[in-house]
């Protein structure tokens, strides 16, 4: 009895979670534009997708973006985490602070602040908003994210390794890419991928300071939700609901792997 | 390389820049007048004018919060109790919305809640309806609530996974029913998730401005629709926008305060 | 075991059947429990014994079978409606309440009045050595603290039952032997039945006032400390409590018992003539002699000695067999002795494989036949049902990857000479006795691989 409602509640919870997605999914292969009759299979949304030179410069904008951005990120954060680990209690308190107020912030106030920043410098340089200014935001908002992935690495790590190393006749900087980068490494790693993500993702501070010419994905996505009746958005759903599911298996299997091996 | 404190400077200056210097620019904006570029409390008054939209968007957030809560919780609490090889994909299940575009997935409510959409086409088959949901306050609850969900079950399930099971089979033991094993064991030992997924939720849904754009219409409009006007929009401001950005980000901190301080007292010793 | 006796017990277990993913954990269990005694289950781990116990405690429902409580059937009784209070494994204490709020937790969800609850605490507090310990919080506790806070929150409620599952497992030595007298006090003082559950042998001798004992889900004995150590049932429960000497040995008629080519006077029958039996002898009940005294059993060598503070522990080489002796004088390595066995340090166990080999019944086709994913080919028997006589020497225990088969190693007793494993086939569900020098460790899968020309196949009939 207790079982059967729990197991109702649950798949209730999973349906309305996953209700949306899969009617965009469905009505991606809609003949007509129509969003609640399904009159015949079709393909042709996702041909006009590809050749909607629109949504594939915003994709390319998009990746470049979150490469630059998180390779940034990820160096400036993890120098900034080993720095911050080394600070006194008081500094380092104060520190992430400040690490944490493009977290807790709404992202419409960073992406409003970073405008009004932005639009300054554009001003003062006689330039426009574009991949700059996204790039300088994205940065901002991604260092917290590896930083907060590697702080805990430190954390854990064995200080004397690093202390052995130099004893066995390392230089610091030799004992550190030998025996301290390699424990760190998977924070630095999902402290990336994290970064990436949320790149790619981002909305909200997007908007305000890519200016009218620099299109991604989701302001380009934003546009086209707002003229309503766009199968092709539908088409573009499939299709990254598709690569992240394709991306969470791949990499779950190799976290599977990886735990089977270390039980080896 | 690892004892040096230098590695923070980089980005000490970087987040002055992007960080310190545009939160400086916006106050320094709210304080200044559109046309005189002089010093002015002006903006911050006028904010009273706007104080019903500031209203009904903690309303709706509030709302938004407590049903993601109600709604989580018993759901969280499930999955802390499946066995642990389940429980990981179960997990992903969740999240997996999570990483589609919020955009698409609210999209794909329009479609599923407009008048001639699909849920309105199931009510006709049983006789009812159509009922007029989209462009609803109702409607910009549940969009609230369908993408800020994850928010609230991730915290939820990571403090109720480490409640061992043997606690809670003690209450009973020790004569409690369902009610008092509740009241008195899961929510006081759940308590930090729930304050951290009441915050994740909570955040983001008083400073929302898409969710009440895309399937509230043009009436439902929200501090976030509000300052956007300012910067993007047809009454160009920014001055008054900074003005409500301040504001906004002093309600946030308030928020916070009052959270952390219930996280403190009550939680004293709870880290084993 | 009277009939009125078991009517009056407090609780009853009747034909208890459990099973969690389709392996049985309990199976038919019947026990009775004395009201105000102090019951341990034992047993290693997988027994059985915490599964009972969260039985009786209402924290899982049986499959079949009645849990009557002071004549009353409980299955169905939730915990927090039964009059029983349980000491959990690692304590469970409310992390998020004080000492205090812990003990009090049972008497204010019961809602007995505050001043009432207070004075009840105060007094448990004193009971378990906690006066003044109100106000902490349970986290900052010792293991030692943490354990009397669990005991208090238990007792404080009155309970007609309080069931402990191994409550000592996670302390030291010496706090394990202190908290053992002081709960055996508490139980006495308190005048309350006590269901212990551990694996520690020396615990439950020390503490119960009967022990029962499990394997597998069923119970091996049921007896008082004394009568379980002197006149254990079988091999597995004299191997596990205490030390014993387990031979394999002839019972050529009753009360005569042939070991090591000599027949020996002891106080047992019923076992038919000329039957192979398990024999157990206590290393306490060997007596020892200079060998020159020519007035012994049997002799042997010294081994090996060990000192163990109040007895010397002696292995003697005596027959073919590995003999241990406990004696209060130390002899030499290398000395030469005589054993003396008195007719009462005999006792005579029925083997759990009478005639010491496994008999497998299979399916002869075309002259082949199969058995655990074996194959025998050249069989001269007609299609039909057949029987494999497998000795236990026809078994070697490898390692995984060159088994046949991957088996689950039940229980392991010395003989002297080897090892006597019981093992479990996953598939087939069967036992089969198996032989090995070596040790292995109990509870774990081990490998086995078949030498099949010790296997003869013979037709169902003339086994029968």
């Amino acid at each position: 009895m207790k079982k059967w409602f729990n197991r109702i509640y649950m798949t209730l919870i999973y349906v309305f979670l996953f209700a949306p997605i899969v009617v965009l999914i469905v009505f991606s292969f809609n003949e007509s534009k129509s969003r609640s009759n399904f009159t015949g299979f079709t393909f042709k949304w996702y041909k006009q997708l590809f050749s909607n030179e629109l949504i594939m410069q915003s994709l390319w904008n998009t990746v470049l973006v979150a490469v630059v951005s998180s390779v940034f990120a990820t160096l400036l954060g993890t120098l900034a985490a080993i720095g911050i680990y080394n600070l006194s209690r008081r500094k380092r308190a104060a520190m992430m602070n400040l690490v944490n107020i493009p977290v807790i912030n709404p992202e419409i106030v960073t992406g409003v602040s970073m405008m009004v920043l932005f639009v300054f410098i554009a001003n003062f340089f006689g330039i426009e908003l574009g991949f700059w200014s996204v790039c300088c935001a994205h940065i901002t908002f991604c260092v917290p994210y590896v930083i907060m992935n590697v702080m805990p690495k430190l954390r854990q790590m064995d200080i004397s390794m690093y202390e052995a190393a130099q004893d066995l006749g390392c230089s610091p900087n030799r004992a550190f890419f030998k025996a301290v980068l390699p424990q760190i490494l998977p924070g630095v790693f999902s402290g990336f991928l994290m970064a990436f993500t949320y790149s790619i993702d981002d909305f909200v501070i997007t908007y305000f300071t890519s200016g009218a010419s620099f299109p991604t994905l989701p302001t380009t996505i934003y546009a086209m939700t707002r003229m309503k009746v766009n199968p092709q958005i539908n088409a573009l759903s499939a299709i990254i609901f598709v690569v992240v599911l394709l991306f969470l298996v791949i990499s779950n299997f190799c976290t599977n792997k990886e735990r089977r091996k270390e039980e080896i | 390389m690892l004892k040096s404190k230098m590695g923070s400077v980089p980005f000490l200056v970087w987040s002055i820049i992007f960080i310190m210097v545009p939160l400086g620019l916006v106050l320094w904006y709210s304080f200044t007048a559109k046309d005189t570029g002089e010093f002015t409390p002006e903006n911050i008054f006028r904010i009273g004018n706007y104080s019903s939209i500031f209203l009904k968007s903690i309303n709706l957030a509030l709302i938004a919060t407590v049903i993601c809560l109600v709604l989580a919780y018993p759901f969280a609490w499930m999955l802390s109790r499946a066995e642990a090889h389940k429980q990981g994909i179960m997990m992903m299940l969740v999240m997996l919305p999570m990483w589609m575009n919020f955009l698409l997935r609210t999209y794909g409510w329009m479609t599923l809640i407009e008048n001639e959409g699909i849920i309105n086409k199931m009510f006709g088959f049983i006789g009812l309806g159509p009922f007029e949901m989209i462009n609803t306050q109702g409607a910009v609850v549940l969009g609230m609530v369908y993408n800020y969900l994850p928010f609230m079950i991730t915290p939820l399930h990571s403090v109720m996974v480490k409640i061992d099971r043997s606690t809670i089979e003690a209450a009973q033991d020790l004569g409690a029913g369902f009610w008092q094993v509740l009241f008195r064991v899961q929510l006081p030992l759940s308590l930090p998730g729930i304050i951290s997924g009441i915050t994740m939720v909570f955040v983001p849904s008083v400073s929302t401005f898409i969710i009440s754009k895309m399937l509230g219409g043009g009436s439902n409009m929200l501090i976030g629709d509000l300052i956007e006007q300012q910067f993007l929009g047809s009454t160009y401001n920014p001055y008054l926008g900074s003005a409500i950005s301040l504001i906004l980000m002093v309600i946030m901190l308030l928020l916070m305060g009052i959270m952390n301080a219930f996280d403190d007292d009550e939680m004293q010793g709870m880290v084993m | 075991m009277a009939n009125s006796e078991k009517e009056n017990a407090l609780i009853n277990l009747r034909g208890i059947n459990m099973s969690y993913e389709g392996e049985k954990i309990l199976d038919n269990l019947n026990l009775y429990i004395r009201d105000k005694e102090f019951l341990t289950l034992l047993g290693p781990s997988g027994c059985g014994k915490t599964t009972t116990l969260r039985i009786i405690g209402g924290f899982i429902t049986p499959e079949s079978g009645d849990v009557m409580f002071q004549g009353k059937r409980i299955n169905d009784l939730p915990p927090h409606k039964r009059n029983i209070n349980t000491v959990f494994q690692r304590y469970a204490l409310f992390p998020h309440l004080n000492v205090y709020e812990n003990v009090a937790f049972g008497l204010e969800v019961k809602k007995v009045p505050k001043d009432e609850i207070k004075k009840r605490v105060k007094k448990m507090l004193e009971i378990v050595d906690l006066k003044g310990f109100e106000h902490r919080r349970v986290t900052k506790l010792s293991g030692g603290q943490q354990q009397r806070v669990a005991i208090a929150r238990a007792l404080v409620n009155q309970p007609k039952v309080l069931l402990l599952d191994e409550p000592l497992g996670a302390l030291d030595l010496k706090l394990r032997k202190e908290m053992q007298l002081e709960l055996k006090k508490i139980q006495q003082q308190m005048e309350i039945t006590f269901i212990y559950v551990t694996h520690d042998q020396e615990e439950a001798m020390t503490m119960s006032d009967t022990i029962i004992i499990m394997k597998d889900g069923i119970i091996q004995q049921i007896g008082s400390p004394e009568a379980i150590y002197n006149e254990p049932k079988n091999a597995f429960v004299a191997d596990f409590i205490g030390e014993a000497n387990i031979f394999d040995a002839m019972m050529v008629k009753d009360d005569l018992v042939s070991l090591c080519g000599k027949e020996f006077v002891c106080l047992d029958g019923g076992f038919g003539e000329n039957k192979p039996v398990d024999v157990v002898i206590r290393p306490e009940d060997i007596e020892l002699k200079p060998a020159s005294e020519q007035n012994s059993d049997l002799y042997g060598v010294v081994q090996n000695v060990i000192f163990k503070g109040v007895h010397y522990e002696m292995s003697i080489q005596c027959e073919g067999l590995e003999w241990l002796v406990h004696s209060t004088r130390g002899w030499k390595i290398g000395d030469k002795v005589g054993l003396t066995l008195i007719p009462d340090a005999f006792h005579i166990m029925k083997r759990l494989y009478a005639d010491n080999t496994n008999h497998v019944k299979a399916q002869v086709e075309d002259g082949t036949v199969s058995f655990f994913g074996q194959t025998i080919e050249g069989v001269n028997l007609s299609d039909g049902e057949c029987v494999l006589t497998i000795p236990p020497t026809a078994i070697e225990v490898v390692s995984l990857d060159m088994a046949d088969l991957k088996v689950y190693l039940e229980s392991l007793i010395y003989k002297g000479v080897y090892n006597e494993l019981i093992v479990y086939d996953y598939d087939t569900k069967l036992n089969l006795l198996v032989h090995s020098m070596n040790d292995e460790q109990v509870a774990t899968d081990i490998g086995i691989r078949f030498d099949k020309s010790k296997i003869t196949v013979s037709s169902a009939e003339e086994v029968q």
